[in-house]
């Protein structure tokens, strides 16, 4: 049993952890929940030498240890995966996953590394997780959500007796998430205790047995999961009461619009291979489909962020060649990548110049946003988004996930844009700052934006748009629209006999 | 920063500035300078010019200092350029051949090494945004060609200055202080401007940072790296007329010598990570003159010159270990728990 007693962490001004108790039990699966920047990451990178508690104890069935270093906690069995995907980019499948224990031949054979096992025991790691996938690419080749799975994979690895796991999900279709918890239901029957760091209330629903909710760096609460109903959860991590997720987007009476985007015969070699796609002003489409279906790589191929070999793109009705980010935004295209960490932020600038890059870079190099506009503007959306951080100058990398995300969508609403083109806008986010981004959709949609929604969350997609174009291989198969747009039709629509089953 | 005085984390924050080590390890070696010898930090009037040791530090600095203002802002974009030494002697190569040799009016040889040494930086930066070579290797060419094309230039020979004007740089001054450094300031507020009046800085920090996610947000990410290298070789450029003006000669295989590395070790000491980002050209500045500052005072002392690389190395190790946050919150947290030893019975944090 791995055990945290008084557990304090100061970062500068924040108090991130505040007298925290809290055991992970062997034979069960702990939810660990919070809104962003409640601390939970904080948590378990001190409960995993990343972090040195400044007060209080980890204790390892009752006795007491220091963790000086992640590899102190490895070889105590306690194996994790962290909020932001830590692999080597340029290193293969197989590399990572062992990387730091691959298999060596004896000493006398002057210890080389053992190739082939390295291979067979990635294989095993990933069949784990029902992946198939070959394990010589280079992992920064690899759609993000693999990405997630082949760290999750990396983590199973290890003889562990704890297992770690923060916001595992935040990428992953519902398929992937089902694979993932019924392997973590047979680990937790074979006896190992298991943490799990999520947003999602079925998901903790689905796979834990008890749950504690931190607020505020505060633990307020730890019950078993079936004694302990939504609204109360709900209302233990807000400290309120809230209304149930937004309303649905009204579709409204549907008079002809014209076209704000409208692509035809979008195709790039291994990534997309006919889309269509219109969205009028006013109007949030969103684009529904399994995990390699070719959501984002249309959206990066709208944006200019990949160069397409067919396809023609029309903005406003006219036909552009669009080749570069700056040209999409000029055009008044925005673009909020899902890889909050390789594409959006800029590490250790503060919160406010990451706000401001988008809209200096549209405005151009002479004309610099003043610092007086700089620091209004920062100021203005960090309440309008409600993003917690100690101040606006801030470096990002000190925000909680779910914080950093807030800012880089901030930093697109600061460029005024016509068409917002969203991947996974909610990723990583908490249920109270989810209604809010889908509000602020709603909101912009009103305004005459077009918007462009991928999601992996179906309910997200019903409640953020009124029409959804479903993708399938690389292709857009089908539209559905007014009815239709429900989580379950469209569950059918994405799921309806693969052609040929190529996953990737 | 106007608001760091009255923030009561303000002296947080001041420790956490990037040069702050650097000017607290300038500061003591001028004590120490001033305690070793009396007149250390002593200036005088003469002839309408500024004498004293602090200039002569100014003075001999400036060279390191205009290098190392070009290398922050390659170095900000997480690149490096090791070719300013070859770059130097090119352009001290051209000056001099021209005036001596050629009978070129000074104005258009300057102009010409100047231009030179522009295409060099141009041509560091298209190796590095076109064909994506790693800037170490890609700026590795032209250090080893470059001294090359300026032996090619001199023929093997030291072309030595008459030309007034040329030498002008070397030892007149402007503004009571020697012509290196007002060049120093010229160059400096030039910089300054450059990065802070217009977007430019915050383009190169955003580069340096995630070069992936400057181009989604749409920052012009060739443009900004070939004007970063090219603004680097241009330092170089006019290091290399200050060089050929101090000796009067261009001396092909020894101008700017190991310059790349004394101006890396400024940009280093100033607070600008070699991983790119953030960047203080005031640091880089301060960076160079601590360095001049510390070869003088080892003097003063009679420490000989083959020692003193030692005492160098602790100083650079010791600002480098005081920038590092690690570091100094592992040194708080020793001062923390000696503190709770000291008061024993009472709880180390209220
Ligand atoms: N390295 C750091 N330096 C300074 N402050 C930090 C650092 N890491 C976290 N914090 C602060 O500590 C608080 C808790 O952050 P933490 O990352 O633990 O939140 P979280 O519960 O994981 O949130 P999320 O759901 O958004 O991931 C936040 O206010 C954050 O700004
Ligand atoms: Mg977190």
């Amino acid at each position: 049993m791995l055990a945290a007693r008084g557990l304090r962490k100061r970062f500068g001004p924040v108090l991130a952890l505040d007298s925290v108790d809290l055991e992970i039990r062997p034979g069960e699966v702990l939810g660990l929940m919070g809104e962003n920047g409640a601390g939970k990451s904080t948590l378990i990178k001190c409960l995993t030498g990343l972090h040195r508690p400044d007060a209080g104890t980890i204790e390892r069935d009752g006795r007491p240890i220091t963790l000086r270093s992640p590899r102190d906690a490895e070889a105590l069995g306690v194996s994790t995966v962290h909020q932001e995907v830590h692999l080597i980019p340029h290193a293969t499948v197989a590399e990572n996953i062992c990387l730091g224990r691959e298999p060596r031949r004896n000493w006398l054979l002057g210890g080389s590394i053992r190739w082939r096992r390295v291979r067979e025991r990635a294989n095993a790691a990933l069949a784990r997780l029902g992946l198939a996938l070959d394990v010589r690419r280079e992992v920064s080749t690899l759609p993000l959500a693999i990405r997630q799975l082949v760290a999750i994979a990396r983590a199973l690895d290890i003889e562990a007796r704890t297992l770690i796991l923060d916001e595992p999900t935040s990428s992953l279709d519902r398929d992937e998430v089902e694979r993932l918890f019924s392997t973590l239901r047979r680990l937790r029957g074979e006896g190992l205790g298991i943490v799990v760091v999520t947003h999602f209330l079925d998901q903790v629903y689905a796979i834990a047995d008890r749950i504690a909710v931190l607020r505020d760096g505060r633990l307020v609460g730890a019950a078993l999961a079936a004694s302990l109903p939504r609204a109360e959860l709900v209302a233990m991590m807000v400290g309120r009461a809230i209304a149930p997720a937004a309303a649905r987007a009204s579709s409204e009476a549907e008079r002809p619009r014209a076209a704000a985007l409208s692509a035809r015969g979008l195709r790039r070699r291994g990534a997309l291979d006919g889309v269509d796609l219109d969205v009028a002003a006013g109007e949030a489409v969103g684009l529904a489909g399994l995990l390699g279906s070719g959501r984002s790589e249309t959206l990066r191929a709208l944006f200019g962020a990949d160069p397409i070999d067919e396809g023609a793109i029309e903005v406003s009705g006219r036909r552009h060649s669009i080749r570069s980010p700056g040209a999409a935004m000029r055009l008044g295209l925005a673009f909020l990548s899902e890889d909050r960490r390789g594409d959006g932020i800029l590490p250790s600038l503060s919160v406010r110049d990451n706000l401001i890059t988008a809209l200096q870079a549209q405005r151009g190099i002479l004309r610099r946003v003043g610092r007086r506009e700089a620091a209004a503007l920062a100021d203005r959306l960090i309440a309008s988004l409600r993003i917690k951080a100690p101040s606006a100058s801030t470096p990002i990398a000190r925000l909680s996930g779910g914080n950093q995300q807030k800012v880089l969508l901030a930093r697109w609403l600061a460029t005024d844009p016509r068409v917002l083109l969203l991947d996974e806008p909610t990723r990583g986010i908490d249920i109270g700052a989810k209604a809010d981004v889908l509000a602020l959709v709603a909101s912009l949609r009103e305004k005459g934006l077009a918007v462009v929604f991928v999601s992996s969350e179906l309910e997200e997609l019903a409640a953020a748009c009124g029409r959804v174009v479903v993708l399938r291989d690389r292709r857009s198969v089908a539209q559905l629209r007014g009815a239709d747009v429900d989580p379950s039709a469209m569950l059918a629509a994405v799921a309806a006999a693969p052609e040929g089953g190529a996953r990737d | 920063m106007t608001d760091a005085a009255s923030d009561p984390r303000g002296m947080a924050r001041v420790l956490r500035a990037p040069a702050t080590w650097a000017l607290v390890a300038l500061a003591a070696l001028l004590v120490a300078g001033a305690v070793g010898s009396p007149g250390f930090l002593s200036v005088e009037m003469r002839d309408g010019r500024l004498y004293g040791t602090p200039i002569d530090i100014l003075n001999h600095g400036s060279k390191v200092a205009i290098v190392a203002i070009g290398m922050t802002l390659v170095i900000a974009t997480r690149g490096v350029d090791l070719s300013v030494g070859a770059v130097v002697a090119i352009a001290s190569a051209i000056v001099a051949t021209l005036v001596s040799q050629k009978g070129v009016a000074w104005p258009i040889a300057m102009a010409g090494a100047l231009g030179a040494a522009l295409l060099a930086g141009l041509w560091n930066g298209s190796l590095v945004t076109f064909l994506r070579l790693q800037p170490i290797v890609a700026t590795l060419v032209l250090m080893v060609a470059g001294r090359g094309i300026a032996q090619l230039i001199t023929d093997g020979q030291i072309v030595t200055v008459r030309d007034p004007a040329v030498a002008f740089l070397g030892n007149a001054s402007l503004l009571l202080l020697p012509a290196t450094v007002s060049a120093l300031a010229v160059i400096s507020a030039l910089a300054w401007l450059g990065t802070r009046r217009t977007a430019f800085g915050l383009f190169l920090e955003a580069v340096g940072e995630n070069e992936r996610a400057a181009r989604l947000s749409g920052i012009p990410v060739r443009p900004v790296l070939l004007v970063a290298y090219a603004a680097c070789g241009l330092c170089a450029g006019v290091a290399g007329l200050i060089d050929c003006a101090y000796i009067r000669a261009a001396d092909a295989n020894n101008a700017g010598q190991l310059l790349e590395l004394d101006a890396i070790l400024a940009v280093v000491l100033g607070g600008t990570a070699l991983t790119g980002g953030r960047f203080s050209l005031l640091g880089s500045v301060i960076g160079a003159m601590l360095m001049q500052t510390l070869t003088k005072v080892l003097y003063v002392f009679d420490v000989s010159a083959d020692i003193a690389p030692a005492p160098k190395a602790a100083i650079v190790l010791a600002v480098c270990l005081l920038q590092s946050p690690t570091f100094r919150a592992a040194c708080s947290r020793h001062l923390e728990s000696a503190r709770a030893r000291l008061r024993p019975g009472t709880e180390a944090r209220p």
